[in-house]
């Protein structure tokens, strides 16, 4: 190690590391939070479904997911999706899909398996008594989950999806194992080459400690203010 | 689209010279479960100090393992991966920053991956032990006091013993997920089982099956550690506990 502490590569660098880095980062994390929750949503009704194949496929499908490492999912996809792009669009040979929109499948699909097991606690912290009385009211059953179920479950389970979705902030920095740019991966590309490792490494991990702990902190007084009083 | 199914790339030989390509993947599964169990040891010693820390009556002991908690939460595992391979060896001493950096292959890299899992684990489990201290009668310490027994004696003979029980299905789980978890040191060179499947993707060619092979070898793992976790909880259940510390789903994996 070369000389003291270099705070001059971040001044030099700080532009990219956040309007490249970061912000493809926020974005992944945002859209695959919207569509994780909505998929995760879905499966947790298949799951809690009365249809036995619906309630079967869901259930392996996220066991499945939930057993194996990120990592191994994120590779699958990466090379499944220009498969799976082919066959839609049914072409003869696979077809490129960008590094975004790649991630983007990969991670609403493993996410989805999350927010649907908190999903799922969510739902089922609901009485029954009152899907029955959605019934009795002549409601069907989206009715019944739209209007009765899902908007208490939501509520009461806001402070776990936020929590997963600091879980999903940070796992987003895996995508630096398919050379896409996020923040760590910015980073990364500056520290190889200015040989800043020591500088570079650390500056990531504290703008990802300031930024966790603060929301965390956030999720913590919501959940003090909309706990509901029963 | 036409993909090229081979399932029996397994059976010839890997450029690695290991013998097999199943060969090389089981190679993998044992540098993986080295690294799970390795870390695992130094997660429940740590977390089990940092628990117990959380809930002392001493405010200063108790900001400390907060502080210990937040500080492994809140930055990626990737992250923390990097800052004990890349950044660990330049801040200690300079001789024993050169002795890291001077280990031979496999360890140079296995050893701060060990360490980077252990820690990041342990202040999950220190969550759980807090919980599960928490989750215990108050009388339960007040009597402990009320013996005759000092602090430390009231934790080794009453609060622990009770705790580490309750806690034994939620630790199961953190288990499955330091498993997991360990695929993330293939970014430092560990050659883990993930990094064996892509490796052998990349010598074949034969992404899929290198892939379904890596998925089924996990599912596998997980299965055997359910069973076993299974026939544990019921050894050590409490009689008269029915629920566990933890029976609300918390975010993570």
């Amino acid at each position: 190690m070369s000389g003291a502490f270099d705070f001059d590569v971040i001044a030099r660098t700080w532009r990219y590391l956040f309007f490249d880095g970061m912000a493809f980062t926020l974005r992944l994390t945002l859209f695959a939070m919207a569509g994780g929750i909505f998929f995760g949503t879905l499966l947790a009704m298949m799951r809690l479904s009365s249809i036995k194949p619906l309630a079967w496929i869901a259930g392996t499908y996220v066991n499945t997911l939930r057993s194996i490492p990120l990592v191994l999912v994120i590779f699958w996809f990466y090379f499944l999706v220009p498969y799976i792009g082919a066959w839609l669009v049914r072409s003869d040979t696979p077809i490129h899909v960008g590094a975004f929109a790649s991630s983007l499948l990969t991670f609403v699909m493993f996410e989805a398996c999350y927010y649907c097991e908190i999903m799922r606690a969510g739902i089922q912290s609901i009485p029954r008594g009152q899907v029955w009385a959605g019934y009795a009211l002549g409601l069907n059953y989206w009715q019944s989950m739209g209007h009765v179920v899902l908007p208490q479950a939501f509520r009461n389970m806001l402070p776990v999806l936020l929590t997963q979705t600091i879980v999903l902030f940070q796992d987003v920095s895996l995508v630096y194992v398919l050379s896409i740019t996020d923040f760590v991966g910015a980073a990364s590309k500056v520290a190889e080459r200015d040989g800043r490792l020591v500088e570079m490494y650390s500056f990531v991990a504290v703008v990802y400690f300031v930024a966790c702990f603060a929301l965390s902190q956030f999720v913590r007084r919501l959940q003090a203010r909309i706990a509901i009083v029963r | 689209m036409h993909y090229h199914w081979n399932w029996g790339i397994f059976w010839q030989q890997s450029p690695d010279g290991d013998g097999t390509y199943l060969h090389t993947l089981f190679v993998g599964l044992g540098w993986t479960l080295a690294l799970a169990l390795l870390a695992w040891a130094i997660a429940l010693a740590l977390g089990m100090v940092v628990g117990v820390l959380r809930t002392t009556p001493s405010k200063w002991l108790e900001r400390l393992g907060y502080a210990y908690v937040e500080l492994f939460r809140n930055i990626p595992l990737l992250v923390q991966m990097f800052l004990w391979y890349f950044v660990m060896p330049e801040l200690v001493p300079k001789g024993l920053g050169d002795w890291i950096k001077q280990m031979p292959p496999p360890w140079g890299a296995f050893v701060p991956a060990v360490l980077c899992l252990g820690t990041f684990t342990s202040a999950r489990v220190a969550e759980q032990v807090r919980a599960g201290i928490n989750s215990l009668p108050r009388g339960q310490r007040m009597a402990g006091t009320a013996l005759g027994l000092t602090l430390p004696q009231t934790y080794r003979y009453v609060l622990l013993p009770m705790a580490l029980r309750i806690i034994v299905p939620p630790l199961g789980s953190e288990f499955l997920n330091i498993i997991k978890n360990s695929a993330v040191a293939l970014t430092i060179n560990v050659v883990e089982l993930t990094a064996r499947a892509r490796a052998m993707q990349e010598y074949s060619f034969q992404v899929f099956e290198a892939f379904t092979a890596a998925t089924l070898i996990y599912l596998l793992v997980n299965l055997v550690v359910v069973l076993l976790m299974r026939y544990l909880e019921r050894k050590v259940a409490v009689p008269g506990y029915i629920g566990t510390a933890g029976s609300t789903p918390a975010a993570g994996h």
